[in-house]
């Protein structure tokens, strides 16, 4: 999964079917500190996010089908499935976890 | 999915059968203030998109699906054709 922050809407009428009543956020991925990538998706829907939102998504074809429901057809790889409250990322050195 | 923009289109003849009737367009994607970014890439339509649209379109396995033959070897598609993107 990845963290977004949604920067705006993208609206099509000429879509794919099963498109249709979907709606298509833009959202700029952000890397765990927050900071912004270079990387913008065009994303749907899944828990009503707007403008500002830091927003936890996928972007992987099996998992967005099961969650739209389109069916083994479905032509659709990203969704926002819910919102980021907080991350914490651990100071000390990963490898040391355990020992 | 990615905006992009058609920026050409590709002719080919000699193809795999499972791409025969698909029209080819060169895509170029762009950010949110629909700059260019990244290179521009082959990508098979499904909207009956023209020259200069601003269009979504999605990459890999998904690609292939709403094509008239579903398994081909195209790893993107237009997906829609976008009216508007709005920041605000």
């Amino acid at each position: 999964m990845k963290i977004g922050k949604v920067i705006g809407n993208v609206v099509s009428t000429l879509k794919l079917d099963h498109y249709v009543g979907e709606k298509m956020l833009l959202v700029k991925l952000l890397d765990p500190d927050g900071t912004e990538t270079t990387e913008t998706l065009v994303a749907f829907d899944r828990c009503q996010a707007g403008k500002g939102d830091v927003v936890l998504m996928i972007d992987e074809g099996n998992s967005a089908r099961m969650v739209l429901g389109t069916g083994p057809t479905g032509v659709v790889r990203a969704v926002c499935v819910g919102f980021v409250d907080s991350v914490n990322i651990y100071k000390a050195d990963p490898a040391s976890f355990g020992s | 999915m990615n905006l992009g923009r058609v920026i050409g289109t590709v002719v080919s003849t000699q193809k795999v059968a499972s791409l025969k009737g698909v029209k080819l367009l060169i895509v170029q994607p762009l950010d949110e203030n629909l700059e260019p970014a990244g290179e521009p890439l082959v990508a098979s339509d499904a909207q009956q998109a023209g020259p200069g649209e601003l269009v979504t379109f999605i990459g890999g396995r998904e690609a292939a699906l709403p094509l008239p033959e579903p398994f081909n070897p195209s790893d993107a598609t237009i997906t829609s054709i976008v009216d508007e993107v709005s920041l605000d």
